[in-house]
């Protein structure tokens, strides 16, 4: 594998989207995934979320702007959440808006299946951590958002000013991000024989031809 | 020991285990649309990659599609790019397409079994969440995102994780005016939205044994709601003579050797769950969501809970549902003014839910302030229901008869709420802006409790009526 896709220590600075179960049409409306391409669509992230907290005020971020608009939150390269993150529709688009946003990891207290499993193969890790260490970090970055933060996925580790917690993630998936194989097509193309073995050995590939 | 289905199918469609650890699972069969896979071809033809078993990939047109004017070129340049590109990749990868005006287009979560393409037994994988109804047949089926449709064209393998599998029992009659959909949104109210995640949901118990493949397609469907990517019912004799003479589905001898292999599928009578819990249907009423996920859901007899009757974890999260619904804890849903009603959508399109909407307004009419659409989840539905006269019954009530595709499901296509609307639909997400108004509201229901709400004007329960 390419040492580029080799994941080890992602450090930046952190955005907080607090809530459970903020579902994939608020991350990103399906409007937006009337297009051939994924190109842009971090403009998009978190659309009807941004405009109602610009709108009316609340919702959002300490000032009345969604985190994603609040320039103090530019550059920042960590997502914090908290429950069943990405749950809803299977759109890809989801994790791409936010990846392409410039997030290359996010942290929160846990994620939809789907969502988890889209995120890791387009290279961006999701991991787990306790409720109250998550709402430290949380804390931490509303108050200071300029806190360094470091997801370091070998030790499982994050470290935002002088505060260490452990992360969870399952541990193929961190080793796919350690050694860089989480793009799986190559992965699955490898040994082809094998995948045509199993197909012969189905008996509705066949039309159920065979006594 | 004995095996669920999930793991009898798993093992049939282990190719190896990964170096990562995942399991390479074979995908039986692909269903693909036009709004998750464009960039999947197209990362196929930059690297040069074919599809490697074109004959278990088919597509059809559902999301974007609108269900009243269908001339091409679409008047939304962009959904228009959209059908372009998959005509383009179906045409150079030789996939089969179902396109506007085939006698088979729909959504693609009701024509592959009405096709007979979803089978027992089969892996089966689509860029759709709600691919999850096909577990209906006794299938392992999951959405993916359009990398993972790029794997199955590539190689029609998927990198997977292992599934836990609960074992949801479902007994007892149904009482009247309660249907399938009650069933799962009961079940998705208890076990809660993130209760399944990690979880396959084998549904079973005599009232899953005893409901029709439509009503088990409406609960598998829905699992994903419940964080389940994963649903399924063993197949059984209810499953074979749904699939008898479909299009796909083996002939002749073919057949009785396929039911063969089919019913040595289903879960072992020792099997060993993970988890196992029971619901007794004679308790259920008919269900109406308030909130703007599915689990935030109510009997329409009961009263919206006051954040401090729900857990903990959950008050924030009831707090900010009821302000965006403008709804009051306390407050019942019965007698909630709507101004959108919509049957349809993968959940509760098939002609079974059409005929018992058309039976609740039949000699009746929409309410003055209630816009009405019925839109059929895929010609083979409306030609049937038209056959049937349902869209005269339709008509002659006031609702508007479309033709198939997604529709007011999720805000892609020209049918949409329009600011604060509030609209009793028959589909399966209450998020917010899901029906494509960032401020929109969505009540859901089952298409009975939606064809009573279109009439009275407002919600009630469907039994006062019918």
């Amino acid at each position: 594998m390419p040492t580029s896709l080799r994941m080890k220590e992602l450090s930046g600075t952190a955005v907080p989207v607090r809530g459970d179960d903020i579902d994939t049409d608020r991350i990103i409306p399906a409007r937006h995934l009337r297009s051939i391409t994924f190109d842009g669509l971090e403009r998009f992230v978190f659309d009807d979320d941004r405009k109602e907290a610009g709108g009316a005020g609340k919702a959002g971020g300490a000032r009345g702007v969604h985190p994603f608009d609040d320039e103090r939150y530019r550059g920042a390269t960590v997502l914090v959440v908290n429950r069943n993150f990405g749950c809803g529709s299977s759109r890809e688009h989801a994790p791409q808006a936010i990846h392409r946003w410039g997030i290359q990891v996010i942290v929160g207290e846990s994620f939809s299946d789907i969502f988890f499993g889209n995120s890791a193969v387009i290279g961006l890790p999701c991991v787990t951590a306790s409720p109250s260490d998550i709402e430290a970090l949380l804390t931490a970055v509303e108050k200071v958002p300029s806190t360094p933060v470091t997801v370091d996925l070998d030790a499982l580790a994050c470290v935002h000013g002088s505060v260490r917690f452990e992360l969870t993630m399952p541990r193929n998936i961190r080793d796919a991000f350690l050694s860089g194989a989480w793009d799986t097509t190559g992965m699955l193309l490898d040994r082809f024989d094998e995948v045509r073995d199993v197909a012969a050995r189905l008996p509705y590939v066949s039309g159920f031809t065979q006594r | 020991m004995g095996q669920t289905l999930l793991q009898k199918v798993w093992d049939l469609h282990t190719v190896r285990t990964l170096p990562t650890g995942q399991t390479q699972l074979f995908i039986g069969l692909h269903l693909v649309h036009e709004v998750t896979t464009p960039q999947a071809f197209d990362e196929l033809r930059a690297r040069g990659w074919k599809v490697a078993f074109p004959n278990r990939t088919f597509a059809t047109v559902d999301h974007i599609v609108p269900t009243r004017h269908r001339q091409r070129p679409f008047l939304d340049v962009m959904a228009e790019d959209m059908m372009s590109a998959l005509e383009r990749n179906c045409r150079e990868y030789g996939v089969p397409l179902w396109n506007l005006g085939d006698a088979n287009q729909g959504i693609v979560h009701v024509i592959g079994p009405e096709l007979g393409l979803t089978q027992p037994g089969l892996t089966i994988a689509c860029g759709d969440s709600h691919t999850s109804t096909h577990g209906a047949f006794g299938a392992i089926a999951f959405g993916i995102g359009t990398s993972q449709v790029r794997d199955v064209l590539a190689t029609q393998c998927l990198a997977m994780e292992a599934l836990k599998v609960r074992r949801v029992r479902v007994t007892g009659v149904l009482p009247r005016g309660v249907y399938a959909k009650d069933v799962i949104l009961a079940i998705i109210r208890r076990l809660g939205v993130r209760g399944g995640v990690g979880y396959a949901y084998e549904y079973a118990g005599n009232t899953i044994e005893r409901m029709s493949m439509d009503e088990r397609m409406t609960i598998c469907n829905m699992s994903i709601e419940g964080g389940a990517r994963v649903g399924y019912v063993n197949p059984d004799e209810t499953t074979f003579r749904y699939l008898d003479g479909r299009t796909f589905a083996p002939q002749g001898e073919a057949f009785a050797r396929a039911r063969q292999w089919w019913s040595s599928l289903a879960s072992d009578p020792d099997a060993i769950y993970d988890d196992d819990i029971e619901i007794n249907a004679e308790e259920l009423t008919p269900v109406v969501t308030w909130g703007t996920n599915p689990g935030q859901a109510i009997g329409v007899g009961e009263s919206i809970p006051t954040p401090e009757q729900t857990p903990e974890a959950d008050r924030a999260g009831t707090a900010e549902a009821l302000e965006y619904m403008g709804f009051r804890a306390g407050q019942q849903m019965a007698g909630t003014k709507i101004d959108v009603a919509f049957i349809g959508s993968c959940t509760n399109a098939r002609l079974s839910d059409l005929r018992e909407a058309a039976r609740i307004v039949r000699g009746r009419h929409v309410a003055p302030h209630v816009k009405a659409l019925v839109v059929p989840g895929s010609a083979g539905v409306r030609a049937a229901a038209e056959r049937e006269g349902l869209h005269q019954i339709f008509r002659a009530a006031g609702f508007d008869w479309r033709e198939a595709g997604c529709s007011m499901c999720l805000g892609m296509n020209p049918d949409k709420l329009e600011g604060r609307e509030i609209c009793a639909s028959s589909s399966n997400r209450n998020f917010k802006g899901r029906q494509g108004s960032a401020t929109g509201r969505t009540l859901l229901m089952s298409p009975a409790m939606v064809a009573a709400a279109a009439v009275a004007g407002e919600v009630i329960d469907v039994r006062e009526i019918a």
